[in-house]
């Protein structure tokens, strides 16, 4: 479909699942879309992105294609999400960024036979890229919350449910059952491996803090012994990073097709490529540090990890930023939504 | 492609709630079962399809009140006993519905009217079959879906499936597949020409076949042959499967014109969840079998949005002119109403004190003038939901005939059988209540006969 039919398509799918909501029980989509009436741009984004592509409404739909009204909530709203990507992203949206690691690869190998990649480059340049990465996440954030013209008002407790959301993904959780990805069948799988990814992501941002800190202010330099905070938490975050990725992958290949955007396919497999190979170039780093090949394969790893920051900027990582932005809106929404009918009920 | 014979213990004809119902419980003692469904599997599960939830006995909800709703319904058009035995059982049933991996949630944005007395499905009721069908895949029921059931006999029946004939032999049979409210030819031997104009709520495949087939066996009829729950629904609604969103609720908020562009009713008579049941047949009634449902700005946001946008109108002349509605009479017919409207305090919540005076036929209440633009009009058919026919069963939903004698090995449940319980009206959820208790009475009683 052309992107231009995206939004009356996300409309008119809204306006039928308004007048039905047998789906209301199943995540945060359908409560959001049950406080509004009509069903614009900005609302559409808004939706979108609270949409986790579970797949649960689709087979529970009695108007799933092939009925005449043809109603495929996952894959409208994955196909209005990558235009709402498209749209907020700053410098621009790449799906093609896996190949920058080996662009990348080749001026870092070219310093290699010489003295190695000196500190101070090293850390200006990942010090810009991440100022970079911050500024891009700024922009697209004010964009995603400019678009929406209401607000609603802040509640503390409502940041703690967000948070909650973010870090259980909970609406991928289905009340315990799990969600219907990749087939129709409930499973937590796809939960599990996105845990992994994310954790193990998370302790590898912690174990090149720690690195960094012991290097810089406590005068303690690499390399670490293997059971240092930075070696352990690298070691762990990067099976993680490696078992994730690959389980969403393998999930990802089995997925039932009528709920995927297929536009996205290369942003996502871009994105698991580079979460994979930063993993795995990261471990050969760790256990290979003692040989000559250690400097080749820094080289190499750095490559990657520039290559992965371009995502966090303009691919995939996304999803991130926008889908919490828009689990914080819905929260908020819940909470003053839920005072105000408590309000009429006293 | 499926063997040209085939045997099972139990054979369940049907592929909605009381057929998944009676095959796992069938299954549960010890039958080998097989399911023949009518529909492919994208659109199985007939009207449950479209269901959302089923009225259960609870603490909040008693014997005794549940008892009163049906009376009160069916103006004592029940066989009590059973009724009791669906009642009684439908509490237990939401434990095995459980274990069957059916998931319920809290009542529905829009239907907080049923919470007390209602259990809703997480997801509705395409949800809930998809967990039948799981649970029969786990303990290796066999399903046939484009079967449609052409022939019964004392120890089985035929089947075409996908157009090939094929000979079933079973121990027992269960019949659950549904009513005739997608077969317009039988719903003209009772409403005559009229019914083409009839749009059907639900699934196509409830054509009556094989209600039909064991009727002409000799077993004894139940529930008004002529009779189906009809409800207005938006005429913009496709001939089949609309359900639930094809619904309109902003009857009572305005005034419902016929093509003469006449009033016809009390939109007012009572709370539309009350109402909702008796406007199928009154649309019906008009002539060419459509009206048209008309109310001004003032009440938008007080009812439900629908799937199909109102025609609007600055001014009722333009509307009725848009409509291809008779312009001089609809515009007397509302200045007339907006005459006749007495001062009240609106609350289109409860029975408010909005009524018309000195109108024929009168608003009791909700009776508020349309005169503030932009006007809004939706077109209304009678949407038909269900019908009333079926075959009487004794307490072990054993088939019984016309000489009073029950025949052996044949077993109804769901709403070829509900008309023992439900002779007339409509108890929202009940039918899936019968649907679930008669079903596993069914499925164990045709498992037992099959030993």
């Amino acid at each position: 479909m052309p992107p231009a039919d995206v939004l009356p398509e996300g409309e008119r799918l809204m306006t039928i699942c308004n007048s039905c909501r047998y789906c209301e029980g199943f995540c945060a989509v359908f409560p959001a879309m049950e406080r509004r009436v009509v069903f614009k741009e900005a609302d559409l984004n808004y939706l979108a992105n609270l949409c986790h592509n579970c797949g649960e409404c689709f087979h529970a739909c009695q108007y799933a294609p092939p009925h005449e009204f043809a109603v495929n909530v996952p894959k409208v709203l994955a196909e209005i999400r990558a235009q709402s990507y498209r749209k907020y992203s700053w410098p621009f949206l790449t799906g093609g960024a896996w190949w920058l690691a080996p662009a990348f690869a080749v001026p870092s190998l070219a310093f290699t036979p010489y003295a190695g990649i000196p500190k101070g480059v090293m850390v200006s340049v990942f010090g810009a890229a991440a100022f970079l990465v911050l500024l891009s996440w700024g922009i697209g954030l004010r964009r995603f919350l400019k678009e929406q013209t209401t607000n609603p008002p802040l509640r503390p407790r409502a940041f703690f449910d967000a948070l909650k959301d973010v870090l259980t993904v909970s609406n991928l959780s289905s009340h315990g059952a799990g969600c219907t990805y990749p087939s129709e069948r409930h499973s937590q799988a796809r939960r599990w491996f996105h845990h992994l990814t994310f954790y193990g992501f998370a302790l590898c941002f912690a174990s090149t803090s720690t690195a960094a800190m012991y290097d810089n202010f406590l005068g303690r330099h690499p390399p670490y012994p293997y059971l240092s905070v930075p070696v352990v938490l690298g070691t762990l975050g990067g099976v993680g990073l490696i078992a994730g990725p690959l389980g969403l992958l393998a999930l990802k290949m089995r997925r039932d097709r009528r709920l995927v955007d297929p536009r996205q396919d290369r942003m996502d497999f871009s994105f698991i490529a580079l979460l994979l190979l930063s993993a795995i170039t990261g471990l050969a780093l760790m256990i290979f540090r003692a040989t000559p090949a250690m400097s080749r394969l820094l080289a190499i790893h750095l490559a990657v990890i520039s290559a992965l920051f371009v995502t966090f900027a303009c691919g995939k990582f996304v999803h991130g930023i926008y889908r919490s932005a828009a689990l914080l809106r819905s929260a908020l929404e819940q909470r003053s939504g839920n005072e105000r009918e408590h309000g009429r009920e006293g | 492609m499926a063997a040209p014979d085939i045997s099972c213990d139990v054979l369940v004809a049907g592929g909605g709630n009381a057929a998944l119902c009676a095959a796992l419980s069938a299954r549960e003692f010890g039958a080998d079962v097989l399911v023949v469904e009518a529909a492919p599997s994208e659109f199985r599960g007939g009207n449950s399809r479209h269901t959302r939830n089923m009225r259960c006995l609870s603490d909040a909800y008693g014997e005794d009140e549940f008892m009163a709703d049906l009376l009160r319904v069916t103006g004592g058009r029940t066989d009590e006993r059973l009724a009791r035995i669906a009642i009684r059982a439908s509490s237990d049933a939401q434990v095995w519905m459980k274990r069957q991996g059916v998931r319920f949630q809290p009542a529905f944005a829009g239907t907080l009217h049923l919470g007390r007395t209602n259990a809703f499905f997480l997801g509705g009721g395409k949800a809930l079959l998809n967990a039948y069908y799981e649970a029969a895949r786990r303990c290796g029921i066999r399903v046939l879906y484009n079967a449609e059931v052409t022939g019964l006999k004392p120890c089985g029946a035929t089947v075409q499936v996908g157009g090939n004939p094929v000979e079933i032999r079973a121990k027992a049979v269960v019949l659950a597949a549904g009513g005739f409210e997608a077969n317009i030819e039988w719903l003209k031997e009772a409403w005559g020409d009229a019914a083409e104009n009839f749009l059907i709520r639900g699934t196509p495949f409830n054509k009556g076949r094989v209600l039909k087939l064991v009727l002409d066996a000799g077993a004894q009829p139940v529930g008004d042959p002529k009779q189906c729950h009809a409800v207005a629904i938006d005429a913009r609604a496709p001939k089949f499967d609309g359900g639930i969103v094809t619904r309109l609720d902003c009857l009572p908020l305005g005034i419902v014109v016929n093509r003469e562009g006449v009033r016809f009713y009390d939109e007012g008579e009572d709370l539309w969840p009350k109402r909702y049941a008796i406007w199928g047949r009154l649309v019906a009634a008009q002539p060419g079998q459509i009206a048209w449902s008309i109310v001004d700005s003032k009440v938008v946001g007080k009812f439900m949005p629908s799937v199909f946008p109102p025609v609007k109108a600055d001014s009722i002349r333009e509307l009725a002119c848009t409509l291809g509605l008779p312009v001089d009479a609809v515009q007397t017919t509302v200045k007339h109403f907006n005459e006749c409207v007495r001062p009240g305090q609106f609350d289109h919540t409860a029975l408010d004190d909005c009524r018309t005076e000195g109108l024929t036929p009168t608003k009791s209440h909700w009776a508020w003038a349309i005169d503030t633009p932009p006007f809004l009009s939706y077109p209304l058919r009678p949407g038909i939901t269900f019908t009333y026919l079926g075959v009487k069963v004794d307490e072990s939903a054993n088939v019984v005939m016309c000489d009073g004698t029950t025949a052996p090995n044949i077993f109804a449940a769901g709403e070829m059988m509900a008309g023992n319980i439900l002779g007339q009206g409509y108890l929202a959820g009940f039918g899936m209540t019968i649907g679930t208790v008669f079903g596993r009475i069914a499925g164990k009683q045709a498992a037992l006969a099959a030993r």
